[in-house]
């Protein structure tokens, strides 16, 4: 006769009890903290969201201040004449600290990945949901113009309406949505078509909720968990595509401090001083790629299935 | 299934008349035009008269439009505004070579990315696995300015190994482009041939397959790949539509001659026939490809049936 062992059984029972009584929101976080990525993407954005503001106070020159000697493309650790200060990374061809604007670049880099999603939110999010909740001539008529959206390019629109309505800061960033939202809200109009089958839909729906009640209190709080690692996966396309789109000469204009500008102004000298590329190039990917980590982590948080 | 492929054509007419109308609204609608360089002193008014009357911007723009559309249909897609070729000629010129680079970068992302994606959901979370996922991020957020310019200094600068200029008849010349390219391609394919292998991995079949005593290799290559490449075939067809319309990016930057940076320039210049004809081309491409990729599904795939 085998002897009878029931004490692994009862433990790992156990285990599974207390599983059972955290709370979503709790086994996401968990989930996050274990994946060892997410958690450092979160302190590098962390670390970059500290600079950003405190741009101000960290910075040795004023981000327009140009060398009052003439003195251009100084080798790091120049002194600059006027200000007895120390230029850590050498300046760029108009005599500016390219420390400086590295870390004022850091605020544009983190308001576009915010604003341009922002955007994307709010067109995609109502569309998606509008559609996919009433369906029939609406569904159609919305997922016809997202038809026509999505075989518009992307890059085109972008700089279509930077080129009508000025390069300033905010017409990138919200140019950027514009271009973005069509995969939001095909995402919200699939999780609608899903969730508004459910049953508590129909027993709000039959103790005579509303439509907009329906949409805001029961359907859209159980669609925000893929809603959120859209977002949180757009951030990091935000980013590069505005370096990309001013780099290329058509995002914001070159006087403003960002990452994408100083790597076009370095260009040309790309051969006698290869790090004035480098360091902001790489300050864009490793922001990035913190982003990329933490959306990977929001996900495996909120569906663990696609681990 | 003939009826739903002209459905599908016909529901083409109103994207184009879309996509071209509102490229043409947002392109007039931006400040500055294509003369707007000419020197006011030598240009006379009525020699400004002239250039407008002959590139039939002298008219109404409803009636502009709808002839450049009359035209555009028989496939004459004008004159172009900055050179002495039409357009036609232009696209003609540029496409093939932005095709070729194209498509070198889409075998490569094939030959690397499917491979090392099945190889991957094979050894599940071996270090072949994690060094993929790894590529894949990298591919994902790194942009392809960060990443061409870090290989020029890498090996056109340090190692000086490599050109740092697209040169017609030299292949070295092609390799940083079609490689940088290719990053972006890989890591997509990689990702989805992972995802599709290891869910294919955990079906019935497969389990049927092994019991039955069928080899490891019989199973893999028969039923798991079979099965797992159907929703990799359908990235191939948006994936080949933006490698062989080009990158804006890397087309500037290795100086490739090709309809990317065509397009850059009609947008700087105010090109307008350039940069209508150049979008219509582009959307071309990528409808048709959208539509021969959701054919070849049904095909391979019978239980989509589209009636």
């Amino acid at each position: 006769m085998a002897t009878f062992q029931p004490a692994r059984n009862i433990v790992s029972l156990k285990e599974t009890s207390s599983e059972a009584i955290t709370t979503p929101r709790q086994l996401a976080i968990k989930r996050y903290r274990k994946n060892r990525l997410a958690v450092a993407g979160l302190v590098v954005v962390l670390f970059f969201l500290g600079v950003a503001l405190l741009a101000d106070f960290i910075s040795p020159f004023d981000y327009r201040y140009q060398a009052s000697d003439g003195t251009i493309d100084a080798p790091p650790g120049h002194v600059d004449v006027k200000t007895g200060r120390v230029n850590t990374l050498g300046t760029d061809d108009l005599g500016r600290d390219i420390l400086t604007r590295l870390i004022y670049g850091t605020r544009v880099s983190l308001m576009v990945g915010v604003v341009a999603n922002l955007v994307v939110v709010a067109i995609g999010v109502p569309l998606g949901l509008i559609a996919g909740f009433f369906g029939g001539v609406v569904d159609n008529l919305i997922m016809r113009f997202t038809d026509i959206m999505y075989a518009f390019p992307d890059l085109l629109l972008v700089i279509i309406i930077t080129a009508t309505f000025g390069r300033s800061l905010w017409v990138v960033f919200i140019a950027l949505g514009v271009a973005s939202w069509v995969t939001m809200a095909r995402l919200v109009r699939g999780q609608v078509l899903q969730t508004k089958q459910m049953d508590y839909v129909l027993g709000a729906r039959s103790i005579g909720a509303r439509s907009m009640r329906l949409m805001a209190q029961h359907i859209f709080p159980n669609i925000l968990g893929p809603i959120m690692v859209l977002v949180t996966l757009g951030i990091p396309a935000a980013i590069i595509a505005e370096a990309t789109l001013t780099f290329l000469g058509l995002g914001v204009e070159p006087s403003t401090p960002t990452w994408g500008t100083m790597v076009d102004a370095a260009r040309p000298g790309i051969f006698s001083r290869p790090g004035e590329v480098l360091i902001p190039a790489l300050a864009i990917a490793a922001l990035s790629l913190a982003f990329t980590f933490v959306g990977d982590g929001v996900r495996d948080g909120f569906d663990p299935r696609t681990k | 299934m003939l009826s739903y492929i002209l459905r599908r054509i016909i529901w083409l007419i109103p994207v184009f008349i879309a996509v071209s109308l509102i490229t043409f609204t947002l392109m007039h609608l931006t400040p500055g035009g294509p003369w707007d360089t000419l020197n006011a002193k030598t240009v006379s008014p009525a020699i400004r008269e002239n250039i407008k009357k002959k590139y039939n911007l002298d008219k109404p723009l409803p009636q502009q439009y709808i002839e450049y559309m009359a035209a555009a249909v028989r496939g004459d897609l004008g004159p172009a505004f900055s050179s002495n070729k039409s357009v036609s000629q232009i696209i003609t010129e540029g496409f093939p070579l932005t095709a070729a680079l194209g498509l070198a970068a889409l075998g490569i992302a094939i030959f690397i990315g499917i491979p090392l994606g099945v190889l991957a959901a094979l050894r599940h979370n071996s270090i072949i696995d994690q060094t993929s996922m790894f590529i894949v991020t990298l591919g994902i957020s790194v942009p392809s300015f960060v990443l061409s310019l870090t290989m020029i200094v890498l090996f056109s600068v340090a190692f000086r190994i490599l050109p740092y200029q697209y040169q017609r008849d030299s292949w070295q010349s092609w390799l940083m482009p079609a490689a940088i390219l290719a990053l972006g391609p890989t890591a997509l394919l990689l990702r989805l041939t992972r995802a599709a292998t290891l869910e294919v991995l955990n079906e019935d079949y497969i389990r049927t397959a092994r019991a039955k005593g069928l080899p490891t290799f019989v199973v893999n290559s028969r039923h798991v790949l079979r099965n797992a490449l159907i929703p990799v075939i359908t990235l191939l067809g948006p994936l080949t539509a933006s490698l062989i319309t080009g990158s804006f990016v890397v087309e500037s930057i290795f100086g490739v001659p090709g309809i990317g940076r065509t397009f850059i320039t009609s947008v700087t210049k105010r090109d307008y026939s350039l940069l209508m004809g150049t979008t219509l081309f582009y959307t071309l491409i990528i409808v048709a490809f959208n539509l021969l990729v959701d054919l070849t599904y049904s095909f391979i795939d019978p239980r989509i049936t589209r009636v």
